[in-house]
Order: structure tokens, then C-alpha cells, then sequence
């Protein structure tokens, strides 16, 4: 397949970006999209054109949570449930055009190119997104037994993986998802369940104050979620959150 | 000889580890708050150790090249993680998961450091669970177990096909509780790229800021090493693109011995390699032995017809389809250790019975799904199957899957003692990156036992030991000459690779040399090749610091730099590799060198001249390494051929 692409490139958080268009040519419709941009990046460098577009990716299986670039107004682009890594260039046509931008949120400033800044989620799970135990000192793992559909409900909330695209799917930039994910998850288990309204609290408030915007219920976010998480969660995250304001 | 003393402590096996601690030096409160350390690293191990060690009152700093330390390679981990509960009653003990280990490893483990790992391996799931990881359960509420290969009992637990991201994210939790509390500084998106050695003792690193490009200095009164394995020499292989063995080949360089360099992990299950612009391998997770049948046609004629396109595999008869695995290892049959399963399957392909490209074998539900109902197979393989079916773009539901073996695992690394430490005081190493524990061979689900084993209930004590002596030891700046040696070393090596201006990009390098890699020290080894491979190798060396090309500045966010400097240490870690391969005369789990085998093919080692622990010293540049020996003694176990037959 032969591709014309339209990639955002800035050279740094403070500098001016623009798009910039390459093409790239004999693309197998069997290699993944970021295998893609490595021809591209190959040929960017051999052929002495530009330096490299700068994209975060590490395992390359859609679990590490690392990729995410905008495609075609897309976050991952347009294959349901899965991250960029695992995106196919077979959903493509030849002599396709493909825009490919970086998340665009205030929360995740821009570093390089498609590189963006997602610490702001590690100040959330910071903020109370554990159990507070120890290590050592805990009781035998089959001293609680939680039903199977409890344990099954919080998997399916721990599934997230991070990557913000929920976020950048999202006109408020809002990150409810991604806390509605580990707050669901806790709340359908009865470990930490005594610190259950200060973990909601804490995690909320920190979610404003690094400048997440709010949950206006368009469900963009579960829409574009590689992991397919269920804004149901955010209910779920809702009724913690006012059960904790209450008392 | 003299140099290498493993520590074992003393009395029977089973009393080692609780005599140790009972008599081990500890550190109170007061002084824990003035001691520094530094774990570079945030896999399981590495987030285990930082969790744990703030916890105890330690200030701990940890670095993670990723944007966060949740993204460590720990969070692909698929299958499962094993532990000797015997929740299932099913004949499971602290000496059976010991003894599976150390054959599994094909004795080639220390003991004493084994036996703890199965002694631990129940606390983990404890304490996992205490964190609200969500294993699977049964209806009852209890946990669930399934099986996996070298083992005839259920030992795994599992969450789902995500069992190490969920343990990560325990461990990630952990950490970052720690944060919030300002006992652990974190350093995301930051590379280690030296070791500073002050008067003997690690005290320190020199890592790059990745963002800015800074070269910085950071003080630690230990230095502990949990920077994953170095499979990804390979370019090919099941590990993260940014895996690497730089950290190691650091400490190496310093003085740290590297062990085993060439037991290396072939993974029977990954997805076939289909085509050269390919950046990774994808497991496909061995859990799926438990129900997949392992086959290729039984006629060559079938096999030649399907790689050409004219027959499906659905369309060969039962008769005609040869259960390899199932004939040649009756009683563990799809279920035997990885570095049988792999061999067995590369041994079917050179003999021209392979499907697909031709390097390739079938993994088969059809009978599971007819035994148990495709709900059932859904519910435990579902999202492997998705996996499968988004990258190949073939239903396993309807047509068997195909897999081929891949690089998965490194079991070599850097030498540790019984304590975790390496042959620089004060340094430590953990989880992949140590060589501990599994031998030329490990077994599946262990790996997250034992990164979890060393960062939540060993180095937690051990380094505290060590430790003890340091409470007066005030911290140092980082103005010391050591500090400022170690960051020369740093910058003059990135503005030699800077200048280079070649013309090639690193991964076109990086991909030549993990073909020879693995045509030469790969699944088959013999003597010629590896000769060969070490000529080889000194030539692309030779050819890398001349060719090669890295666009951009070294002061920004440059990830051809970064890849430059992993693929150099690569290269040399290959060598060593080559080196450790030619010089063990015998077949061993994952080191299999085609001189040394039975008659039915199966590995051959020489225990007479070959029972140790390769440790290589590093000499220098232009000099040799020099091999030391710790000789492996089995007080408890008695020595035999691994034979998963009967
Ligand atoms: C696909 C896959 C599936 C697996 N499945 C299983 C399984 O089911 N069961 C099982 O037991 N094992 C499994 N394994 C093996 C197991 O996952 C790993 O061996 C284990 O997780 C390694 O953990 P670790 O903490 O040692 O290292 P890693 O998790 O690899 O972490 C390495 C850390 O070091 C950091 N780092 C590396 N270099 C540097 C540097 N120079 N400077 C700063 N930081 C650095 C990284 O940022 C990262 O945080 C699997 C492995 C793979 C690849
Ligand atoms: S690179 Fe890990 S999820 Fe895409």
C-alpha cells in the first residue's frame, strides 16, 4: 500500500507545531501501524529528509498503555478496541491519507511530536488509588472469599491501561474513566473498603486540581477505550462519590 | 575462585532462610530515615523493592525509562504466577514447587535460593490479594488455580490473560502510595547510564533526564539493579521495545560478575514471524497448553500442500495429524517445560513438516471445544484469542492457531549471592536481571514469583544487612571525584556516538545483529557457529561505531540516541553471550548445543565437568573476560535426566 501521512511535529513543549506530510510506499497491509512509522522513521533518517517523528510506544501488545496517537480523528484510530500498537494497517486503503496527531489535552502537554506528558495520571493513583497495606503481616489469601462475579466486575475495571484515550477523546478533557476504573474496581471488593470514601475523595479532588474537566455523560470515553471499559464505572464511581460526601 | 562466596547460610535446607533472618543485622527507624537507596527499575521487582523498602522507613529513589513506572515489561506478563498454596489439594508443597523448579531448571539453580523462593511463593499471593489484585475465583468465592508446564499440579494463579499487569499494578500502587508520601522520589522517563563506585561500594548512578536530555548524579547508599532481562539482543522477541541489558552490561563494566549469559528462554507459543518489517514477537500465552493440542502433519506431502495454499488444516484427518509433544512425552505431553516444547517444534520444521511459512506448527482448540464448549474455552483464552485473531486476521475458534518459538526469557545475568548481592558490595540485582533461581531453564509463571519474591520478602531483609554498617556514613555530595569520572565516561561515550554520522539507522543495525544472533546463539548451537558468531560479532561492533547514523542533539528527547546506546551494549552482551555458549560443552534447558544430545534428541549435559555457575569477570576492553566458577552442590535433591516421559 502506498500512504500519504500528516503527521503533528513540534519540536518541544514551548514550540510552535505544525503538520508536516510524508509518504511512505510497498506498506504490507499485514505490518501494525506503528511498524508503519518505523519504515517511515527508517527512511526519514537513511534518506537524510528529517529527524524522526517522536511517538511513545514500548510493548508493543496493547498493555503497557504507552501508545496512543490521534488517527484520523480517532484516538488509536478507527479498530474498536484496541490500542495504536495492535492497529493493523490492513483497516486502511492504499492511497489512503492518514492525519496522525498527538493526544490533545491540557492535562497531557506535549513533549515532542506525538509525545505527550500523562504524569497527571500518576498524581491521581497517587492520590489514593491503593489499598494501604503493608507488605507483610496479611491474612491467608483465601480468608475472604469474594463471589465471582464481584472478582469478575473489579477485572473488568482494572483492565484499564492507562493510556489516556478517554481523555483525549473527551471535549472536556475529562478523566472520569480512568478514576471511575480504579474506584469501581475497589468498590466491588472488600479490601480497603474502610478507606473507601477517602480514596473516592482524594482521587477526585486531585483529578481537579491537575485540570481534568468535568463529565458531561457523552460517553466518548467508553466509545474509544482499547480495553472497552463501561461508563457504567462512572456510575458506579458517582455513588461512591456522594455516599462519601454525605457522611 | 576465591572471589565468588555465595553466602548460603547454614542448617538444613528448610531452616536456612529463617535462620538467616534470625540472625541478620537490622536497622532501626531512626537510622532507616538517614539511608538512601536507589532502585533502578520498576517492574515487579523493582516496584516491590521500593514499595517495601519506604515502607520499612528507607528513602528510596527509583528511576523507569517509561513514562510511568506502570508501563514496566512486568505488565505483558500473561499466564499466571505460580505458588506452593496446595489450595487445590492436589499434592502441592513448598518441596514439590522447589524440586519442579530445580529440575525444571535442569539443575543448573542454587538450592538454597530456590527452596526460599517456594518457601515465599505463598506470602505473594497473600499479599496480592491484600492489595486487591483480582485473581480469578471460583463460584465459591475461593481462588482459582490452572496449570502450567513442568508441573502435575494446579499452582497458578491468574487474573484472567493479565495476570502480570495486574500484579504490576498492585506493585504500582504500592509505589505510588509511597510517593504520596514522600518516601520514594520517583524518576520517570530516565535512563540509567552508569554505576558510581566510591571506595569499593556502589553509591550511586549517572542517569540521562530523556525528556531535557540532562546528564545527572544521584547519590544512593545501595544500589539495587531490577532492570529486566536482556532478550531483546534478539531484536526479535516477545520483550518490550525498550528492554535492554544496558543497566547490567554497567555494572558489569564495573565489576559486577555476569553469570550464565547464555541460557536464554525460547518460548514455544509466540505468533510466527510473517515478514522482515516486523518489530516484535507476540506470546501467545503457554496457558494455552492446557487445552491447545500441539500438531503438524503427520505426511510431508500434507505439510508441502498446505504451505502452499491447496489444504487447510481442518481438512486433515485425525490419523494423519502427528501430536508431537502427546508421542514423544507421554506423561506431560503438551505440558512440557519450554525449552523441550520449542525444540521439539524447531526439530518438526527442519524436518519439513511445518505449516505456515514453514516455521510454524499448529496449536489446536477443536477437541477443547468440543470437550468442554466454545463458552467455556471464551471465558479462559478470550482475549488471547482476540489477540491472535487482530494480528493474524484468522478465527482460532474455527482454524488452529499457528505458533513458533521465540526469545522470551533470559535466565543468565548478573551473579547475586544468597543475599541478592553482586560482587560489588553495596549492588544489588533482582528479579530478570539477576541469574538466580531458575537455571538454564525456567518455568512458566515463575518469573513473576520470583521478581515479586525479591522485592517484597528477600532484599527488604538481606539489604539490610549490608546496610547496618552504613548508619554512620553521612550522604555524599555528588562532587566526589567518582561522581564526576563516571559522568565523563557518560558523556564522552554519547558525543563519540553522536559524531559518528554514518549512514545507517540503529534499528537496521539492531535488526542484522539479531538475525546472526539468532542463526548463531540461538535454539541450536554448535561450536562452528559460535566461533563464528564471536569473529562476527567484534566486526559488527567494528562496523556500528563507524556506520551508524543518529539524527538530532543529544539535548532533547532523542530515542535514536537511546536506542543507539542499548543496541551498542547489545552487541557486546552477544558476545558474551557467544562466548559463555562455546565454552559449556554440554546441553542444558535453553542451551542446547546440537555436539551434545542423546539419541532420541533430547539434551545431554555432563555434570562431571559442567555442574557450576558461569561468572565472568569483565578485564577490559581488549582483554578476555575471565571465567570463575561457583560449583553447584545438591545436598537434597538427588541429580537424574530430566524426563517428562513417564
Ligand atoms: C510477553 C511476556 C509474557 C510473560 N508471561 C509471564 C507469565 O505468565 N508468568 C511469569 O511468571 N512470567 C512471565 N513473563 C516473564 C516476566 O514477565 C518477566 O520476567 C518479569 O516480569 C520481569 O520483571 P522485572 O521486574 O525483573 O523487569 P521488568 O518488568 O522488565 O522491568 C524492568 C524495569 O527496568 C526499567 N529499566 C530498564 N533499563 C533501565 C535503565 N537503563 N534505566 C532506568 N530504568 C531501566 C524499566 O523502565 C522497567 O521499569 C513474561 C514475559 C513476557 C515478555
Ligand atoms: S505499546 Fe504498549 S499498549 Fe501500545
Amino acid at each position: 500500500m502506498d500512504l500519504t501521512l500528516k503527521i503533528w511535529r513540534q519540536a518541544n513543549a514551548t514550540a510552535k507545531g505544525k503538520f508536516e506530510t510524508y509518504t511512505v510506499k510497498n506498506i504490507s497491509p499485514d505490518s501494525s501501524f506503528l511498524e508503519m512509522l518505523d519504515i517511515l522513521n527508517q527512511q526519514l533518517i537513511e534518506d537524510n529528509i528529517a529527524t524522526p517523528v517522536c511517538f511513545d510506544h514500548d510493548c508493543r501488545e496493547g498493555i503497557c498503555g504507552m501508545c496512543g496517537l490521534y488517527i484520523n480523528g480517532r484516538a488509536h484510530g478507527p479498530d474498536k478496541g484496541v490500542t495504536t500498537c495492535q492497529l493493523h494497517m490492513r483497516k486502511f486503503k492504499d492511497g489512503d491519507t492518514i492525519v496522525i496527531e498527538p493526544w490533545r489535552a491540557k492535562p497531557f502537554p506535549i513533549i515532542k511530536d506525538l509525545v505527550v506528558d500523562r504524569t497527571a495520571f500518576d498524581k491521581i493513583i497517587a492520590a489514593g488509588g491503593y489499598v494501604s497495606v503493608n507488605t507483610g503481616g496479611i491474612p491467608d489469601a483465601n480468608a475472604i472469599p469474594i463471589s465471582k462475579k464481584d472478582a469478575d466486575t473489579a477485572m473488568d475495571a482494572a483492565a484499564c491501561i492507562g493510556c489516556g484515550a478517554c481523555v483525549a477523546s473527551c471535549k472536556n478533557a475529562s478523566a472520569m474513566l480512568f478514576v471511575a476504573a480504579k474506584v469501581s474496581q475497589f468498590a466491588h471488593l472488600p479490601q480497603g473498603k474502610v478507606e473507601a470514601k477517602e480514596r473516592v475523595k482524594n482521587m477526585v479532588s486531585k483529578m481537579d486540581e491537575v485540570g481534568f474537566g468535568n463529565c458531561t455523560n457523552t460517553g466518548a470515553c467508553e466509545a474509544e477505550c482499547p480495553k472497552e471499559i463501561s461508563i457504567l464505572h462512572i456510575a458506579k464511581l458517582n455513588r461512591e462519590f456522594f455516599a462519601a460526601k454525605i457522611c | 575462585m576465591a572471589k565468588l562466596n555465595s553466602k548460603i547460610p547454614e542448617g538444613p535446607l528448610s531452616r536456612k532462610w529463617s535462620n538467616y533472618k534470625a540472625e541478620q543485622r537490622l536497622v532501626n527507624p531512626a537510622n532507616k530515615r538517614k539511608i538512601d537507596v536507589i532502585v533502578v527499575g520498576t517492574g515487579l521487582a523493582g516496584a516491590s523493592a521500593s514499595a517495601s523498602l519506604a515502607e520499612m522507613g528507607f528513602n528510596v529513589k527509583t528511576f523507569c525509562y517509561q513514562d510511568s513506572p506502570r508501563r514496566a515489561h512486568s505488565i505483558a506478563a500473561q499466564g499466571g504466577i505460580n505458588a506452593a498454596k496446595n489450595y487445590q489439594n492436589d499434592g502441592d508443597s513448598v518441596y514439590r514447587l522447589f524440586y519442579d523448579t530445580i529440575k525444571g531448571g535442569d539443575y543448573r539453580a542454587r538450592e538454597a535460593n530456590v527452596y526460599r523462593l517456594a518457601e515465599v511463593s505463598g506470602l505473594i499471593i497473600d499479599q496480592c490479594v491484600a492489595q486487591g489484585v483480582p485473581f480469578a475465583r471460583e463460584y465459591g468465592g475461593l481462588l482459582d488455580n490452572r496449570s502450567f508446564g513442568g508441573a502435575q499440579v494446579s499452582r497458578t494463579f491468574y487474573a484472567r490473560g493479565q495476570t502480570g499487569q495486574q500484579l504490576l499494578l498492585g506493585a504500582y500502587s504500592a509505589l505510588m502510595r509511597q510517593v504520596n508520601k514522600g518516601t520514594v522520589k520517583l524518576f520517570s522517563r530516565h535512563e540509567m547510564l552508569n554505576l558510581v563506585v566510591v571506595d569499593g561500594k556502589a553509591r550511586g548512578i549517572i542517569a540521562r533526564d530523556m525528556v531535557t536530555g540532562k546528564i545527572e548524579r544521584h547519590f544512593g547508599h545501595a544500589v539495587v539493579i531490577a532492570t529486566g532481562g536482556y532478550g531483546n539482543a534478539f531484536f526479535l522477541s516477545t520483550n518490550a521495545m525498550g528492554s535492554n541489558g544496558s543497566a547490567a552490561w554497567q555494572v558489569y563494566k564495573k565489576g559486577a560478575f555476569f553469570s550464565n549469559p547464555a541460557y536464554v528462554q525460547i518460548h514455544p507459543t509466540c505468533i510466527p514471524v510473517h515478514g522482515d518489517f516486523q518489530s516484535k514477537l507476540t506470546l501467545m500465552s503457554e496457558s494455552l497448553r492446557n487445552d491447545g493440542r500441539i500438531w503438524v502433519p503427520k505426511k510431508k506431502e500434507d505439510a508441502e500442500a498446505i504451505r502452499a495454499g491447496k489444504l487447510k488444516p481442518t481438512q486433515i484427518a485425525e490419523e494423519d495429524r502427528d501430536y508431537y509433544l502427546e508421542r514423544r512425552y507421554p506423561a506431560f505431553g503438551n505440558l512440557v517445560p519450554r525449552d523441550v516444547a520449542s525444540r521439539a517444534a524447531k526439530e518438526r520444521c527442519d524436518a519439513g513438516y511445518g505449516v505456515g511459512s514453514g516455521l510454524a506448527v499448529y496449536l489446536d482448540f477443536a477437541d477443547a471445544i468440543n470437550r468442554l464448549g466454545r463458552k467455556v474455552v471464551e471465558e479462559r483464552y478470550g482475549n488471547l484469542f482476540q489477540m491472535y485473531e487482530k494480528i493474524v486476521d484468522d478465527n482460532p475458534y474455527e482454524t488452529p492457531m499457528m505458533i513458533y518459538p521465540a526469545i522470551h526469557y533470559t535466565m543468565g545475568g548478573i551473579w547475586v549471592d544468597y543475599e541478592l548481592m553482586t560482587t560489588i558490595p553495596g549492588l544489588y540485582a533482582i528479579g530478570e536481571a539477576n541469574f538466580s533461581d531458575h537455571g538454564a531453564n525456567r518455568l512458566g509463571a515463575s518469573a513473576l514469583m520470583q521478581g515479586l519474591a525479591d522485592g517484597y520478602f528477600v532484599l527488604p531483609y538481606t539489604i539490610q544487612n549490608y546496610l547496618a554498617d552504613d548508619i554512620l556514613t553521612p550522604r555524599m555530595t555528588t562532587n566526589e571525584k567518582e561522581f564526576v569520572d563516571a559522568e565523563e565516561e557518560v558523556t564522552s561515550r554519547i558525543d563519540r556516538m553522536m559524531q559518528i554520522n554514518g549512514k545507517l539507522s540503529v534499528d537496521h543495525f539492531h535488526k542484522k545483529f539479531g538475525l546472526q544472533l539468532w542463526d548463531l546463539v540461538g535454539m541450536a548451537r554448535t561450536k562452528e557457529s559460535l566461533e563464528k558468531a564471536l569473529v562476527s560479532f567484534k566486526e559488527m561492533r567494528k562496523a556500528f561505531w563507524t556506520d551508524i547514523k543518529i539524527p538530532g542533539s543529544k539535548d532533547e528527547f532523542n530515542p535514536e540516541l537511546e536506542k543507539a546506546a542499548r543496541v551498542a551494549d547489545f552487541i557486546e552482551i552477544g558476545e558474551l553471550m557467544a562466548r559463555d555458549a562455546l565454552m559449556r560443552e554440554e546441553s542444558c534447558g535453553g542451551h542446547f548445543r546440537e555436539e551434545h544430545q542423546t539419541e532420541e534428541g533430547e539434551a545431554q549435559r555432563n555434570d562431571e565437568k559442567y555442574m557450576f555457575v558461569s561468572a565472568w569477570e569483565y578485564k577490559g576492553e581488549s582483554q578476555e573476560p575471565e571465567l570463575h566458577k561457583e560449583e553447584l552442590i545438591y545436598e537434597n535433591i538427588k541429580v537424574a535426566q530430566r524426563n517428562y516421559k513417564k
